[in-house]
């Protein structure tokens, strides 16, 4: 009910503020009976009716994991994140040795396995990519060897 | 004889030595992709678009293997539905009402293969069907200008979020989420950046792929997270593996029926395979009677859902490639694909490049028959890949996923935003709103306006064109009845939950 009416709120929001903004747009000098605006405005509008549905009639609660379990999956997006960020200065086997044994841990929390995972995918895949795609990956930081 | 020449024509392309290896090694992952928990068809396809890119491979070869992966992940679909209980994908949900019990009784072996040649049934007579079909909705689709286009379009959204949610307004509300990602970016007829809120990445707008692995496989990540790997355990144990050639024979009207309706339902635009397994398995039910058994463990229940379900996917493939509108979660993540390759599905598809259509055709023969050879006698080889447990398995897609994001632009941008629509497919499917809807938006939105717009144009602002020709009407009459309906329907079209122990 909650999460239902909640989440058709905050879309109704995104949906007047995408109208909002869809009314910004420039018009240029080529322009045909509809023009540039039209179509976005009408998708807002559609959407922020559906959203609007959606909190007046919400669906059954959905099942929410417990804090914990979201505090785990946030922490994985942060992981996440942060490999997206690492993959260029930092090469690419240290950092997805880390966030895969991190990952595999977050899935089943055995230790030994999760770094035997993340050091193994990180060096199975490093072989794949580089040399049966040929992808051309950089195995370590600049300057380390 | 038109096709007899253009199937030679295919099958010239389709059997030197080099595609022919593709079609082998697309059936082989393909099965594995749809055999593991958590890696379904539009996933894998997904997360394999951006490597089959950095193989460098032409426009035929890379869509014999994409194909063939496809066709691959139907079939291996049903082997975690009957072993573990745990559908590899939607459409395999049917499969496991009665696939499932008949393992538990013993017979996994006899229930593997029994859906294994009724998976080769299915997709065999869709690919006859998509040969005598498709050419002739080819030549329909030449009289189809953007107002009938701009009614194609909205019909797939429609029928799309009225059959395949259980929530009408959630379903549109997913069309309007991915059609509004559509617009961000430069307009192409007037050339202004929109909606980019002055972000420079997105100016280009938001790459498919990007959105598409995110939603599919990153979300994906989260929900084992979410379950802690559970229910990884193979729920039944497979003893000697034979061919029971008496249930085959037993069932093989109902494969028949089953392809037929499965066929059907997979060429309505957005209905797709899970429409189909569930339409077959349901009127075999009703064919059979009380008598039947349906849920217990019986053959027809396992050959209905998995022929009508494979000839789904051959049936879905004939609007995707005629029209250029999907007819499934999958077939959206196909038509991404050929989007990349820089081919425009349509009528002129036909007779400008035969030679990529034809070509098709001819693999999916081949791989069918490939999958039916492979999926007998290797199954035990599935069933211990199976067991790699989702601990190790996911964190290898999501880094296969970043790898393959990143070797696309370049950009660190691109990967955030797929970790980005990671969770929202996580809220999304929380709140059971259909992501394949959102897919969809993103890949037809600009068309759609684009059809709008020059419908527009050449009936000089007169909305009234949109409704001028009986081919654009019928359209609109089937969209908003394939919405409404479903919601009347609903009671009685019930959906049967999944079998627990």
């Amino acid at each position: 009910m909650a999460s239902d009416r909640i989440f058709g709120l905050v879309m109704a929001v995104v949906a007047l503020a995408y109208i909002a903004s869809a009314t910004q747009i420039q018009t240029s000098f080529l322009s045909d009976p509809v023009g540039p605006k039209a179509f976005p405005i009408g998708i807002g509008i559609v959407a922020a009716i559906c959203a609007c549905f959606m909190v007046l009639k919400p669906d059954p609660e959905p099942e929410w994991p417990a804090a914990r379990t979201f505090g785990a999956i946030a922490l994985s997006v942060v992981v996440l994140v942060a490999y997206a960020y690492a993959l260029k200065p930092l090469g690419f086997l240290i950092p997805t040795a880390i966030a895969a044994g991190f990952l595999s841990y977050q899935i089943g929390p055995k230790p030994a396995r999760a770094a035997v995972a993340g050091l193994g995918l990180s060096a199975g895949l490093y072989v794949v990519f580089k040399y049966a795609l040929g992808l051309g990956l950089v195995p370590f930081p600049k300057g380390l060897f | 004889m038109d096709i007899l020449a253009n199937l030679s024509l295919g099958f010239s392309i389709a059997l030197s030595p080099y595609t022919l290896m593709l079609a082998v090694v697309g059936c082989f992952l393909g099965t594995i992709i749809g055999a593991l928990p958590g890696l379904g068809p539009s996933n894998g396809v997904a997360i394999l678009i951006p490597v089959t890119f950095t193989l460098g491979l032409d426009a035929t070869s890379a869509l014999v293997l994409m194909t063939a992966v496809y066709y691959g992940a139907m079939y291996g679909g049903r082997i975690s539905s009957i072993l573990l209980n745990i559908p590899g994908d939607e459409p395999a949900l049917m499969t496991t009402l009665d696939g499932y019990p008949m393992a538990k009784a013993g017979r996994a072996g006899d229930a593997l293969v029994l859906s294994g040649v009724a998976s080769f049934v299915g997709a065999l007579l869709a690919t006859i069907g998509l040969m005598l079909l498709a050419p002739m909705l080819a030549r329909v689709a030449y009289v189809f200008g953007p107002a009938e286009y701009f009614a194609l379009y909205l019909l797939a959204f429609c029928t799309l979020g009225g059959m395949a949610s259980n929530n009408q307004a959630k379903a549109a509300l997913a069309s309007c989420l991915g059609l509004g990602i559509a617009m961000i970016g430069v307009d192409s007829s007037s050339g202004m950046p929109r909606l980019t809120g002055g972000n420079l990445h997105l100016f280009d707008g938001i790459d498919f792929l990007v959105a598409i692995v995110g939603l599919f496989a990153i979300a994906e990540v989260f929900f084992f997270i979410e379950g802690h790997g559970k229910g990884g355990a193979v729920g039944a144990t497979l003893k000697k593996v034979r061919v029971p050639w008496a249930d085959i024979w037993s069932t093989r009207w109902t494969m028949m029926r089953a392809s037929g309706v499965g066929f059907i339902a997979g060429i309505l635009p957005g209905a797709g395979a899970s429409l189909g397994s569930f339409l077959a398995y349901m009127s075999e039910k009703s064919i059979a009677g009380e008598k039947g058994g349906f849920g217990t463990g019986v053959p027809k229940g396992i050959a209905a859902p998995e022929a009508g379900n494979n000839s789904a996917a051959g049936g879905a493939l004939v609007p995707m490639l005629t029209l250029g509108v999907p007819g499934s979660g999958t077939t959206a993540v196909l038509l991404a694909l050929l989007m990349t390759l820089n081919i425009t599905p349509g009528p002129t598809l036909f007779t400008d490049r035969p030679e990529v259509v034809w070509g098709l055709i001819a693999s999916l023969l081949i791989a069918n028959v490939v999958l039916l050879l492979m999926n007998v006698p290797m199954v035990k080889i599935f069933v211990r890949i199976l067991q790699v447990p989702p601990a190790i398995l996911l964190p290898g897609v999501t880094m296969v996923s970043f790898v393959g994001i990143y070797s696309l632009s370049g950009s660190y941008f691109d990967l955030l935003l797929m970790i980005a629509f990671g969770l929202l497919g996580y809220v999304l499917r929380k709140l059971d709103i259909p992501t394949v809807p959102v897919i969809l938006g993103i890949l037809l939105g600009g068309h759609m306006e684009d059809a709008l717009r020059r419908a527009m144009v050449i009936g000089e602002g007169d909305p009234a064109y949109l409704f001028s020709s009986p081919i654009a009407i019928g359209l609109w009459v089937a969209a908003i009845a394939g919405f409404i309906a479903p919601m009347f329907l609903r009671n009685v079209l019930k959906k049967p939950q999944r079998v627990t122990d």
